[in-house]
């Protein structure tokens, strides 16, 4: 049997630089349950190499990423 | 739950970005209401940075015109701004730094009859007056109202501050029973060093952001004290006192009253 896990909440965070990708996840989390997945597309680069870096500092848990087709990275987030 | 527009969201994405404040302590901050006592040298960068932090309603109350004298530190007026109300004066900055708060305005002296109408329907309240009888009078009134508010002084190069939650932590007069006897007016003889304004503001203004967010730990039961010209700070514990004339456990103030008031100008 395999498990698949799939986000409540989807965010394309596609062109959207930091710091705002990062404002912009913190306000699909504050609308979240704890223990709920949230699904980013997060740009190369810059986005994916510090947005969950900074979710984990605060305590969620990154689930899973991989890059897509386009070079943008697919990110499973739980949150605390 | 406030839904954040765009321009909001980078407007505030500082704040939200700080894991103590964050989406919900900006909410927080939109729906707050303070109230800033006096337009002055305390007052002016309170009212910057309260409007520039997003806090909902901004009450500002002080009955004076602009001076040139008070350019020097009051740093809300501007010379095109003389002799015109500070109260409005404030409030243009206010609104042109951010347009998304409401800003009431009093232009009036706060005395024993007003005060208690006046600052009831606020959250927290900045003491940023000139003179140790409204010191005491704010204290008073926010003791019996239960309401918050931080506490300012500035003199010369020095500064102190204290924040006092009513009920839980030491108010002014556990420490400072009464006004100075024979006080000699804070103001124009005394002088005092512009930026030593924004200073002490500016600590007023963090607490005040504090409170509302409810990040870090308040300046209660202790007062700090700051002299510019060594640059030394001072935290000193103050601690509730049991005989405290006010907030005691036998008060022997049981209402506001006025003291004879030396009005100046300066803070
Ligand atoms: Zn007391």
């Amino acid at each position: 049997m395999t498990t698949t896990i799939t986000a409540e909440v989807f965010q394309d965070l596609r062109g959207v630089g930091c710091p705002m990708n990062l404002v912009k996840t913190k306000v699909a989390f504050s609308k979240m349950k704890s223990g709920q997945i949230l699904g980013l597309i997060l740009d190369n680069g810059p986005p994916i190499n510090n947005v969950p870096r900074s979710v984990t500092r605060e305590g969620h848990e990154v689930l899973s990423q991989e890059q897509l087709a386009d070079g943008a990275w697919s990110v499973l987030i739980r949150k605390a | 739950m406030i839904d954040f527009t765009e321009e909001q969201l980078e407007r505030y994405s500082r704040h939200i970005l700080l894991d103590d404040v964050d989406v919900d302590g900006q909410e927080k901050l939109l729906q707050a209401k303070v109230l800033i006592v006096g337009a002055g040298g305390l007052g002016s960068p309170a009212a910057l940075y309260l409007a520039a932090a997003g806090v909902g309603t901004v009450g500002i109350i002080d009955n004076d015109v602009v001076e040139i004298s008070n350019l020097q530190r009051q740093i809300a007026h501007f010379s095109k701004d003389i002799n015109i109300p500070k109260v409005q004066s404030a409030t243009e900055k206010m609104s042109a730094i951010n347009p998304d708060i409401r800003i009431r305005t009093y232009r009036e002296y706060l005395c024993a009859d007003n005060i208690s109408e006046i600052i009831m329907d606020y959250d927290f309240i900045i003491d940023g007056t000139d003179n140790f009888p409204t010191k005491f009078l704010v204290n008073d009134a926010c003791v019996f109202l239960g309401i918050p508010f931080s506490h300012g002084g500035i003199l010369r190069f020095n500064g102190q501050t204290m924040t006092i939650i009513p009920g839980q932590t030491a108010c002014y007069r556990c420490s400072f029973r009464k006004p100075p006897p024979d006080e000699v007016p804070l103001c124009a003889q005394a002088g005092v060093l512009g930026a030593v304004a924004g200073m002490l503001g500016t600590i007023q203004s963090a607490e005040t952001l504090k409170y509302i967010t409810g990040a870090g730990d308040l300046l209660t039961n202790s007062l700090l004290t700051f002299d510019a010209k060594t640059m030394t700070f001072r935290k000193i514990r103050l601690d509730r006192h049991e005989n405290c004339p006010i907030c005691g456990s036998e008060p022997q103030i049981t209402e506001l009253v006025d003291a004879e008031q030396a009005v100046c100008g300066l803070a």
